[in-house]
């Protein structure tokens, strides 16, 4: 590999290995590993196709036989979605070892549009100033077929949809609240669908906390890098993530961070430092720092801190909890919180994944596999309410809407609604 | 009784005798070869799978360093496939003698065995698990060595030049008329005949038991001293050069990555039956501690499978027939005429798996000078079948394979990366095998679960191939995991319990193997 290529992917890889003490913590992790098959019961990957052979095959099993060098080229079908590590009764770092194996894998050999589909900032920003121009093109046929074609993203893939204003343009903009707020500041990061095309699902997360009684700060912040990572690009990845704690560390020390981004979450909760072996005290106060706003609003709720006079909401409606907030470990916080909203019936989808793992499902190669994943709950979606589903992540919710066409809303929006705030 | 005629009889089915037959049989002799048991059965399949660069005994024994440098770059050529060339560190862990290292260098350019300091930064980089601590760090051209892979190579070279390789064959007499060699008696083990070998010239290349087949010719004893090491077999690779300690040879100074596993050794202590070899628990605490010193956190990885190897020294008088450690590792010939009186034998002792094949040419050039014939050796320059084009086996290459056979073929091994095909075709090649004969040619069962996985497909495949019959397969099966069992139970700690206790389970909770029907007689190969 060249100097180039190394300082790209950011691995320092020698010959014998990934150089950093993330690969080696999961490495010695494999020793853990009794074969008893349970993660390949789960892998929602596995389920659905042969081309991938499996997280016990190509996770501890295989990499026994890696000395620096990813061989088996299968394994770019993992979609990074977790699940294998997160069922692992022994604490083998599974899904960690794939991504590791694979960023060795394509720091030889980097494709153009996995460059790109990292780059998820620079997305929104060219596509918010022009966003029905943008909104039209990614609707458009042969336009779709000739992105295929050259960038391989599917046509049929779900895509962002474009907003005419950033979540930050609306909060600068805004005329500023005139409550006053008793419970002090605590610090919002919107990542980058949320400041570009999540922005409702944003600002609703604003209007909650603040209804609750929190000063809501937005420093400016980028990226936290995590389509970099999972695309195998380490060392944008970690640039991106310590920039963001830096920007969020900027709007005040102690503050809890709130996100209503749950994969983004993940990243700089234990992504950024098991998969990439980042070891900051810049993340390490971040990562401690931030919570998921539904798991923010569960523990309010279990420190009788939340209010629960919601409106009554006669509903029943599918929630999906994607992996990537599965894989935190801190269970399935908006189900508890939702069960507060007199009349709503909350139906969990029980399912693994829904297939687009981030850019996974984007990939011309890895369409029809996700679609596949992502089937059983696309049934189960549209089965119990043919108009509303819930599920925390941007790229899940697209996924879901596109797939099963069931409008699909972050759990906060549901919130927002049985508050009066809508 | 089967009979036949040969011009010489290799006695010995280790890595010197299969060494010897190649050499044999290419210099035009028509040759047999008789093992007891299986190939690399004996010391042969039992040491740490090192390929000596030399530097191991450039200031203890400077001739077996100048061999050993030698012979690496022959076999690195002519068995690439038994061979992975990792290159190796010599470093100086934390209270060992810095100053070594200058005996060391100077030892190295005296017997022409590269090496190479290293910054200890740079040692720390390319293997990062190694010692913080290290005080200096000598770069070498060691390798990790399969020995299987090594005597089958040089086996099926031997059969390509028209010798006959005779395994689960036990000598039981060796004819002798008017002091001379007339033939070798053996049993078929697994064939349940005599068979009558007649010949005028016996190799005997049995190592520790060489002593045993002398006497059997009716020589005078020969004194094999017997140096019984343990090895242990780490789960994973914890680094991918082979480590050693920068000191005088001691206990638990060397460190290899073969295949998949890192194997620690070794001890050194006096055996008195090369058939009764024990792990005990100190010394398999001894090589944990010594594995400590060179990776940190060594005693928390995971051990799989411990083993004891007897090395055959021949009796030197210049030590104490006790310090075997300390014996010369250099080969010796032993010639029984004038010792003996008897024509047509020489028994080979000594010398080290890297030198197996300079030990072949040694005795057979030896045997050629009493026969009065000018047959030159040509083992170094001819490659051994399939040794592949010019690379070395390397860790990766099972993983590549299955990557691209996988969607056609069952899995057998999944530690170790065996498939059904790789399966099939050794149970037809040896369609007697044992199980652990085929794991010594596949690595079958030789990985984290040990056979926990891999026992019943296994069985389930040779009964479907039509090669056993259920009681067999029975017995099969229990032996395998018997035999398993032999270097587990010594290393039985931390994570390898988790997964004995799940193979327990399996095979004792669930199939309840030990209460299946018992043959008559018991299978014991």
């Amino acid at each position: 590999m060249s100097t180039d290529q190394q300082r790209e992917s950011g691995l320092i890889i020698t010959p014998e290995g990934l150089a950093f003490a993330g690969h080696q913590l999961s490495r010695a992790s494999l020793d853990a590993c009794i074969k008893c098959t349970i993660c390949e019961t789960q892998c929602p990957v596995a389920a659905v196709t042969p081309l991938f052979s499996g997280p016990k095959f190509v996770g501890p099993q295989a990499e026994r036989f890696r000395n620096g060098e990813s061989v088996d080229h299968s394994l770019d079908y993992c979609s990074s979605c977790g699940t294998c590590t997160l069922v692992c009764p022994e604490g083998v770092q599974i899904a960690e070892l794939n991504s590791q194996a694979r960023a060795v894998m394509k720091a030889k050999k980097m494709p153009l549009r996995d460059r790109l589909i990292g780059q998820t900032t620079l997305m929104g920003k060219v596509m918010t100033p022009v966003a029905p121009i943008a909104q039209a093109a990614l609707n458009n046929k042969p336009i779709r077929v000739a992105m295929e074609a050259m960038l391989g993203v599917h046509r049929d893939a779900p895509m962002p949809p474009p907003q005419s204003q950033s979540f930050e343009a609306w909060f600068r903009k805004r005329p500023r609240p005139t409550e006053p707020a008793p419970r002090g500041a605590v610090v919002f990061f919107h990542g980058c669908a949320g400041g570009y095309f999540e922005v409702e699902t944003s600002k609703q997360s604003v209007e909650v906390l603040e209804h609750l009684g929190f000063e809501v700060l937005v420093p400016k912040q980028g990226c936290c890098g995590l389509a970099q990572q999972s695309n195998g690009l380490f060392g944008g990845a970690t640039k991106s993530v310590l920039k963001l704690c830096d920007d969020l560390r900027s709007a005040g020390t102690d503050l809890t961070i709130i996100s209503a981004s749950g994969s983004c979450t993940g990243m700089l909760k234990h992504e950024a430092h098991e998969i990439m072996g980042v070891d900051d005290e810049r993340l390490r106060d971040v990562g401690t720092r931030i919570r998921d706003i539904m798991e923010f609003l569960l523990d309010l709720h279990e420190a009788g801190e939340l209010p629960t006079d919601f409106a009554q909401t006669e509903l029943t409606v599918p929630y999906h909890a994607p992996c990537q907030l599965k894989s935190q470990g801190m269970g399935k916080p908006a189900l508890e919180v939702l069960k507060l909203i007199p009349g709503l019936t909350v139906i969990d989808s029980n399912q693994a994944c829904c297939g687009i793992a981030g850019t996974y499902g984007l990939k011309k190669e890895k369409y029809e596999v996700a679609q596949a994943v992502g089937q059983p709950l696309f049934d189960m979606v549209k089965a119990t309410n043919s108009e509303l589903a819930l599920c925390d992540t941007e790229t899940c919710r697209w996924q879901i809407e596109k797939s099963s066409g069931v409008r699909t809303e972050h759990p906060i929006w549901m919130i927002h609604h049985a508050y009066g705030l809508s | 009784m089967r009979r036949l005629t040969v011009d010489v009889v290799v006695i010995g089915g280790g890595s010197t005798g299969a060494g010897v037959i190649r050499d044999v049989a290419m210099r035009g002799y028509r040759a047999v070869l008789v093992e007891r048991a299986d190939l690399g059965q004996g010391t042969t399949g039992r040491f740490h799978g090192l390929l000596h660069s030399g530097g191991r005994y450039v200031v203890s024994d400077p001739e077996s360093a100048r061999e050993c440098a030698a012979e690496n770059a022959i076999l690195t050529r002519i068995q690439a496939g038994a061979i992975e060339s990792t290159g190796g560190y010599f470093v100086t862990c934390p209270g060992d003698d810095p100053g070594f290292a200058e005996q060391f260098l100077a030892g190295a350019k005296a017997s022409g065995v590269q090496a190479r300091e290293v910054g200890v930064a740079e040692a720390l980089r390319n293997e990062p698990r190694l010692n913080p601590g290290i005080l200096r760090a000598i770069e070498v051209a060691d390798g990790a060595v399969d020995g299987w892979q090594l005597v089958w190579g040089a086996a099926n070279s031997a059969r390509e030049y028209g010798a006959e390789i005779l395994t689960y064959h036990q000598v039981t007499k060796i004819e002798t008329a008017n002091g001379q060699v007339r033939a070798v008696h053996c049993r078929d083990l697994k064939g349940d005949q005599d068979v009558q070998i007649n010949c005028d010239f016996v190799l005997n290349c049995a190592g520790a038991w060489a002593g045993q087949i002398a006497t059997m010719a009716g020589a005078h004893p020969v004194e094999v001293v017997a140096g019984r090491g343990i090895m242990i077999a780490m789960n994973h690779r914890l680094t991918n050069r082979v480590l050693n300690r920068l000191v005088y040879p001691t206990d638990g100074d060397i460190l290899v990555p073969a295949h998949t596993v890192s194997i620690i050794g070794t001890t050194d202590v006096l055996a008195h039956d090369p058939d009764d070899l024990e792990i005990p628990s100190a010394e398999v605490q001894q090589l944990l501690d010594a594995g400590e010193v060179l990776i940190p956190g060594f005693r928390d990885t995971r051990a799989l499978h411990a083993w004891a190897g007897v090395r055959p020294l021949i009796k030197d008088d210049r030590v104490g027939a006790a310090d075997t450690r300390h014996m010369s590792r250099g080969m010796a010939v032993i010639d029984h005429t004038l010792r003996d009186d008897l024509e047509g034998m020489l028994t080979i002792g000594g010398g080290k798996l890297t030198t197996y094949r300079l030990m072949a040419e040694h005795i057979v050039d030896k045997m050629c000078r009493k026969r009065g014939e000018t047959r030159p050796c040509r083992t170094a320059e001819e490659e051994v079948p399939k040794a592949g084009a010019g690379h070395s086996h390397r860790v990766t290459d099972r993983l590549a394979a299955r990557e691209a056979d996988r969607a056609d073929d069952q899995l057998v091994c999944e530690c170790e990366l065996v498939s059904r095909k790789m399966f099939v075709d050794a149970l037809v090649a040896q369609p007697q095998a044992s199980f652990d004969d085929l794991r010594r040619q596949l690595r079958l069962g030789m990985g984290p679960c040990q056979g926990g996985f891999c026992t019943l497909r296994a069985t389930g495949i040779a009964v479907s191939e039509g090669n056993l019959d259920a009681e067999r397969a029975t017995e099969l099966l229990r032996l395998f995991l018997a035999n398993r069992w032999i270097g587990l139970w010594p290393i039985l700690h931390g994570q390898q319990v988790r997964q004995a206790a799940l193979d327990s389970w399996i095979f004792q909770g669930t199939l309840d193997v030990e209460h299946l029907p018992n043959p008559e007689v018991a299978v014991t190969r």
